[in-house]
This record gives structure tokens, C-alpha cells and sequence, in this order.
């Protein structure tokens, strides 16, 4: 009886319903991720060719706003920014602003006066993202690189990417998630994914302990067992385990854990005989997969990190393009 | 600074208003004569006095000055969010005539001393009645008892540990012991403090999808058990403040049936909002306890309607804008209500969902009898502490409306119902809009 209207979708779309921001897969359609996953797919064929830069972001500062560390994720968002030839600055931030005593508002204004064009940000709280775009001056982007445990969307599209190379589509796919979905931004924007996308069946696999509460009510069936589980799905995404959880007392043991939920082959046999297996990295051998099964002949583990970058230079082009489109109007609509 | 309701109290009529009798909700269309700082005749005699001003209540009801149980009136504290001044004509604005003020203030309610010195802050800048609330334990930790004789003795009507839980089961047992002894009141809001630890919105599915650490319902109703329990044995008078779960009233109601002197509230916002209010990352609902499902909505309103929840309180903790602008999780939890309280359940009344005379039980006859104050009523030779509201006509909370120094209101963007045109505090107009003053002059 509150809130009315879908918040995500105001505040990332722009009014005539292009990305501006990119912070969350909610409020976000089947036509918007078809779009995504297309662009994507064209800028997979410029990674082939021998120069690999586009002029679409020439001229624009992108800055990596990185409050909590991460290599890969930076990397290749790094990598996909210059590609687009944008001038790329990375902040690692860490903790450091904050212990100082300053606010993440003030941390914002110093950056702004840099006159950066995106920020691609990373933060240890969810919704840390939003915050920021409710922040920002119009005519800059946000780009969610993971906030706390609500979402990563970047990492969701090109999962999505990765299925539907490997799959043609997602119509009648069954998918099974195992792990801590609980602590997991990635699961809950693949959740969300591929419900708007239309696969027929999400599943979760995991303890009681890593599950949120109300968990189906994202879009998923809740499965207590791996055999269970994974009987005839087509997809199977299996979510890195933090040695912190046996700490919280969630689970009682690594070990434990490998022998319950741990993708061996004999469990990746109960699945389709053309199963693919992915994971976001970085993989905890022998914890939640088995190296056989990480290298074998099922994962696309390795498809995954490709797919990264175009997803992130679709992304980042989509959302430059909308900033610019408003700003025009902005423009048009004051000379007028 | 003059401060109107120094000046003497004046003699007024208030015609044509419909008095609304607390207790039973009965109503009557009189008029009313306030004289000395009292209610000094209704009806015919009232009609026939002569007076200094005459007020219309044409369209209005008229009942006592709103009581409310638990509001943070920042003072002493942090002058960003809020003084006494501030917040108490915000409340007087709201339709309050006596605020209890939670011991959260800088430094705690936790001595004689402060206690004193919020009550000659109350006599020199409050226009209504500030009763403060002394903390439980020293510095509201949990660890030690506070010296709660000389609280009471110094002027708290009851103590309470604010928002913080008692986590040690053994302190909450001494302390409700060490309170029975000198017949005090305690009112605590019931967590679980581990099970509730980090949390910070309903665990449900706005948490699921958010990816927001949740407070489950548990953490309230073990906590409820607990103290009911305890209170059983030890047999304090125990108040449970802000329930927030439909379970946590229905345990209430259970230990009332059973005879114990069991009391509980709600705060307005519980009434009014779910979970789904976090759903844009909105740090404004940030609360403790959390906003939750709407069943649990639904359960709240329908244990003021039945009387087992005794008051709705207004939780009042106005911020500055700092607190509130940051990532959900690093924001200061609380809501600005003590302005929109009425107007916020008189919103529940027009959409059927609560009825007009358990709100107003629940503001005035309610919370005065957690208290063991004297009960209110519209009877000549009571103060005149009176709330004269037009429920149907509007108004429109915004930064620039709001009297308090929080601008951190439920609704901002939006009208509302209820205007309260009128407040009179022991005789003194404490509040007025000036579209009802009649002939009256000098009003603020």
C-alpha cells in the first residue's frame, strides 16, 4: 500500500525507456536484455578483429569506483572502457575514504569535480548503487559492478550470454543454482534474468542456512537435495563459497560442505547429458566443483570471462548513449 | 522570543465543534468553554458566558490533547536533528499536549541530573506537557542497572532502554525485579538482540530481492516471550513498546487474557507501511523494528481496534539529512511523525481499515493509562488540554510545512487528511492555523 510504481525502473531508465543507469536487472524487460545480449553480441566480433577499439565513448572519462577490491571485475570493465576508447581512471578505494571519516556523499563531490562522464562502482553495501545515482549530477552514469548482496547485474547478462550461446535461446531451459544464494548478489540477479528472460524452471540448491528467506518469491523452486535437484537441468551455476561462512556458524565445514553440494562428475551425471556448467569465479576447487568438472568438457567457465567485456561494453555504450540522448533533450528543450 | 502560552490563559468558546468522549467514542455536538486553563462549562452555560474570543469548530471534533508514549525530542543532543523548542511545537502542531521524550537523548537519561535538566529545558521552551522517560539500564548498554529511584524520584514517568535490547537475560530479569520493588513502569521494545544483530529491514522478500540483512519475526516474538515470562514471575507492570508482528500481538493478547498487567503499543508507521516502503532503497524507512508484511499490518490494526494494543505511539526521531543520505545500511534508523500522526491514522479510519474511535482511544485514554495518569475527557473541571482537528480538510507535509528540524516524514509528496486547527495545553493555545481563531488576535 506504499510504494506504487517499480523505483528501479525510474531511476535507471530514461523517459522514453533507454538505459541511463545500470544498477539492477529489476524493472528491467524481456526486449531491454534481448537488447543488451545483441549488443553484446556485436561487440564479440570486434574483440576478434585485430584492432579492437570503437570511438563510441572517445572523449568520455569512465572512473572505477572501487569501495571494495576486486581484480577480475575491474579488469575487464577496465578492459571493455577502452575498448569503447574512453579515458579510463581506477579508484581503489577500499575502506580507506570512509575510515578517514568521510561520507560516501562527500567522497562523490570530490569525484565529480573530476568531471567524469561514468562511474562504474563496487561497493560492500546493497543498494550502494542507487544511492550513487540518486546522487550524481544528471548526465552521469552508474554502472553497478556489485553492491553488497542485492545485485551484479553485469556478471547475470553475461551469464546469460554464455547460456544462450551455448543453448540458442532460453525458452524450456531448466537451471539449477547451487550454494550460498543467500550472501550471493550473483544469484539474485540470475534469478531475476532468467525469469525475464523465460526459462521454464529456476532452481536452488542449498542448506536452509544459505537460503534468504521468502527465497522462491524471487522466481525459484527450492531444492534440499543435489540428485534431486539437478535431474534434467540444462544449466548448472555453481556459486563460489567465503571460507567466512563456517565462521557464522551457517555451515559446519568445508568439507562437509564439498561432500553435500561439491559438483563432482558423478553429480553432474544426474543432469542432461548436455548440461553446461558455469561459475562467476574465482572457483574454490575441490570446495564447491571439482577440477575435473571445472576443466572438463561441460564448463564454460572460460566462455564466461570472454563474454565479460562485451557485456560491459554494451553496457556502458547503452548507458552513455541514454545520458546523451536526455542531455540533448535537456539541450533542445532550453534553446527552444 | 515570546512565548505565547506564558501569557495568562485565555476565556474561550469553542462553537460548534463535535466533541468526541475518548473512552467510548461517543459524540456529542456542544460547545465549550475554556476558562482559567480549564474545560469550565459545555453546552448551555458555555453558550452563555462571556468570553475573550470565540472559536469556530464548524466541521471539527474536538477531543483531549493527544498523549504520546515515545518520541526522541533530541534534547539534550544533537541540535542538527532537533530541540525542544522544535519538537515540541512540532507536537503541539501534531494535536500532543503531553510527549513522553525517549531517554535516547546526549548524554542518556540515565540520572537524576538529566532528568532534571530535560525538565527545565520542557518549563523554558516546551508549550505542552514533557514527561521524559528514564533509561533502564546506564547508558542504555544493558549492563547495569541505572539508578532508578532517583529517575522516578527526579520526574520519569517510567523507563525504558530506548531502542536497544536487553541481550542478557539475567540483567532484564534483575532489572524488571529492582523496578517491582518501586512499583516503576518499564517499557521495552522487545529484540532479540542476537537474533536481530546487523539486521535492518523485515526478513522477507523485499530482503530476498534487496539483498538486505534481515530482522526475522522471531527476533521479535522470542524477545516478547521472554519478557512476558519474565515479567510473570517478577511481577513488574510491563509495557511492550512498537510491536511491529502480527504474532507478537497475538502473545500480548494471550498474557492480557491470562490477567497479566500486560500493556503494549504500536507506532503510526507500523499501521501505515509495509516492507514494500524499503523497496527503492528508501533510508526514510529505515527503522527499528522494521516495517513488515502486510499481514502483520493488517494484525497491528486489528489489535488497536479490539483494545489489546493500548497506544500507538509516534516514534518520532527526526534527522538531519546526513543521517539519512548514505547507502541503506550506514543510515540512521527512525521516521519524522510526530506532526502526522493523526492525520496518518485518520488516513487507516477513512480506508476502513481502523476505527476513528480506537485511534483516538489509542492517543489519548491509552497511552494516559500506561502512564496511570488521570484518564482524559471532554467534563467540566478537566484541564483543558484539547485537541480541536478537522479530519476531512488537507494539508501537504514538505520540508518548508514541517515544524520539525527532521524533514525525514513518511509522506512528503502527497496530501494528507487531518488538519489540527486548534491546540490548547493547560488553557494556553499552544497551536493554532488561524483559519478557525475567530475574533481572536496574536495567535502564531
Amino acid at each position: 500500500m506504499s510504494v506504487v510504481e517499480d523505483p528501479a525502473r525510474s531511476i535507471q531508465l530514461t523517459d522514453d525507456g533507454d538505459l541511463r543507469h545500470f544498477l539492477t536487472l529489476d524493472g528491467l524487460d524481456r526486449t531491454m536484455l534481448t537488447r543488451i545480449l545483441d549488443t553484446a553480441d556485436s561487440f564479440i566480433e570486434v574483440g576478434a578483429r585485430r584492432i579492437k577499439n570503437v570511438p563510441l565513448l572517445r572523449g568520455s572519462t569512465v572512473v572505477n569506483l572501487f569501495f571494495e577490491s576486486s581484480t577480475r571485475t575491474r579488469s575487464t570493465f577496465e578492459l571493455a572502457a577502452k575498448r569503447l576508447s574512453a579515458d579510463v581512471l581506477n579508484l581503489d578505494i577500499g575502506t580507506s575514504a570512509t575510515a578517514k571519516g568521510e561520507s560516501l556523499s562527500d567522497t562523490l563531490l570530490n569525484l565529480e569535480a573530476m568531471a567524469s562522464d561514468m562511474f562504474v562502482v563496487r561497493h560492500s553495501r546493497s543498494g550502494a548503487a542507487h544511492f550513487i545515482a540518486s546522487q550524481v549530477t544528471p548526465g552521469v552514469a552508474i554502472i553497478n559492478a556489485g553492491d553488497g548482496r542485492h545485485s551484479h547485474p553485469t556478471q547475470a547478462m553475461l551469464d546469460m550470454l554464455t547460456i544462450r550461446q551455448h543453448k540458442g535461446g532460453f525458452e524450456g531451459l531448466k537451471v539449477a543454482i547451487v550454494g550460498d544464494i543467500l550472501h550471493s548478489r550473483v544469484a539474485r540477479a540470475q534469478i531475476r534474468a532468467l525469469n525475464t528472460l523465460g526459462v521454464e524452471e529456476v532452481r536452488v540448491i542449498a542448506p536452509d542456512t544459505l537460503l534468504p528467506t521468502d527465497v522462491e518469491s524471487l522466481g525459484c523452486r527450492v531444492d534440499d537435495s543435489m540428485q534431486s535437484g539437478l535431474a534434467d537441468v540444462d544449466v548448472i551455476i555453481m556459486l563460489r563459497l567465503q571460507r567466512e561462512r563456517m565462521e557464522g556458524a551457517l555451515l559446519p565445514s568445508e568439507r562437509e560442505f564439498y561432500r553435500v553440494y561439491g559438483l563432482s562428475n558423478e553429480k553432474l551425471a544426474w543432469a542432461h547429458p548436455e548440461a553446461i556448467v558455469m561459475h562467476p569465479g574465482p572457483i574454490n576447487r575441490g570446495v564447491e566443483i571439482e577440477s575435473a568438472v571445472a576443466d572438463g568438457p561441460q564448463s564454460v567457465i572460460l566462455d564466461q570471462v570472454t563474454n565479460g567485456i562485451a557485456i560491459r561494453m554494451a553496457v556502458m555504450s547503452m548507458a552513455m548513449g541514454g545520458q546523451r540522448a536526455t542531455a540533448w533533450n535537456r539541450t533542445g528543450e532550453g534553446s527552444s | 522570543m515570546s512565548l505565547t502560552w506564558a501569557r495568562n490563559p485565555e476565556r474561550v468558546r469553542i462553537e460548534g465543534a463535535t466533541l468526541v468522549d475518548p473512552a467510548s467514542g461517543q459524540q456529542t455536538d456542544r460547545s465549550v468553554l475554556i476558562d482559567r486553563g480549564r474545560v469550565a462549562a459545555l453546552g448551555a452555560p458555555a453558550d452563555e458566558s462571556p468570553v475573550d474570543r470565540v472559536v469556530s469548530g464548524h466541521g471539527c471534533l474536538l477531543t483531549p490533547g493527544l498523549t504520546d508514549l515515545y518520541a526522541s525530542l533530541r534534547e539534550p543532543g544533537d541540535g542538527q536533528k532537533g530541540s525542544m523548542a522544535s519538537e515540541a511545537r512540532a507536537a503541539a502542531r501534531g494535536g500532543f499536549t503531553t510527549v513522553c521524550t525517549a531517554p535516547d537523548s546526549s548524554p542518556v537519561n540515565d540520572s537524576g541530573a538529566i532528568t532534571s535538566l530535560i525538565r527545565d529545558l520542557a518549563a523554558r521552551h516546551s508549550p505542552i506537557q514533557v514527561l521524559p522517560l528514564g533509561a533502564a539500564t546506564r547508558e542504555l548498554a544493558g549492563e547495569r542497572l541505572s539508578d532508578m529511584v532517583g529517575l522516578t524520584g527526579s520526574g520519569c514517568v517510567a523507563l525504558s532502554n530506548g531502542g536497544e535490547p536487553l541481550a542478557n537475560a539475567r540483567v532484564l530479569r534483575r532489572c524488571m525485579a529492582y523496578a517491582r520493588t518501586f512499583g516503576i513502569t518499564l517499557m521495552l521494545q522487545p529484540e532479540n538482540a542476537t537474533l536481530a544483530a546487523g539486521g535492518f529491514a523485515h526478513d522477507g522478500r523485499i530482503t530476498a530481492r534487496l539483498g538486505l540483512v534481515g530482522v526475522p519475526e522471531v527476533a521479535e516474538t522470542a524477545a516478547v516471550a521472554e519478557m512476558v515470562l519474565l515479567a510473570e514471575e517478577t511481577g513488574v507492570r510491563l509495557h511492550l513498546s512498537q510491536l511491529s508482528t502480527a504474532r507478537g500481538v497475538a502473545m500480548l493478547r494471550e498474557a492480557r487474557d491470562r490477567g497479566l498487567a500486560v500493556t503494549g503499543d504500536v507506532a503510526i508507521h507500523h499501521l501505515c507501511f509495509t516492507e514494500e516502503a524499503l523497496g527503492g532503497f528508501d533510508s526514510r524507512f529505515h527503522l527499528r523494528p522494521p516495517l513488515r508484511s502486510e499481514r502483520d499490518r493488517q494484525a497491528l490494526l486489528a489489535g488497536v481496534n479490539d483494545g489489546t494494543l493500548s497506544a500507538i505511539v509516534s516514534q518520532h526521531q527526526p534527522h538531519d539529512d546526513a543521517a539519512k543520505r548514505a547507502p541503506l545500511a550506514e543510515t540512521a534508523p527512525g521516521l519524522s511523525t510526530i506532526e502526522s500522526v493523526l492525520s496518518l491514522g485518520l488516513e487507516r479510519v477513512a480506508a476502513g481499515e481502523l476505527e476513528q474511535s480506537a485511534l483516538i482511544r489509542a492517543l489519548t485514554v491509552g497511552p494516559a493509562a500506561v502512564l496511570d495518569l488521570p484518564e482524559p475527557a471532554l467534563v467540566e473541571g478537566a484541564h483543558a488540554d484539547l485537541c480541536l482537528f478537522d479530519p476531512a480538510a488537507e494539508w501537504h507535509p514538505s520540508a518548508d510545512t514541517l515544524m520539525s528540524t527532521g524533514k525525514n516524514a513518511p509522506v512528503m509528496d502527497r496530501s494528507l487528511p487531518g488538519v489540527v486547527h486548534q491546540t490548547w495545553c493547560g488553557g494556553h493555545p499552544v497551536h493554532s492555523t488561524g483559519d478557525n481563531a475567530g475574533n481572536g488576535s496574536g495567535l502564531t
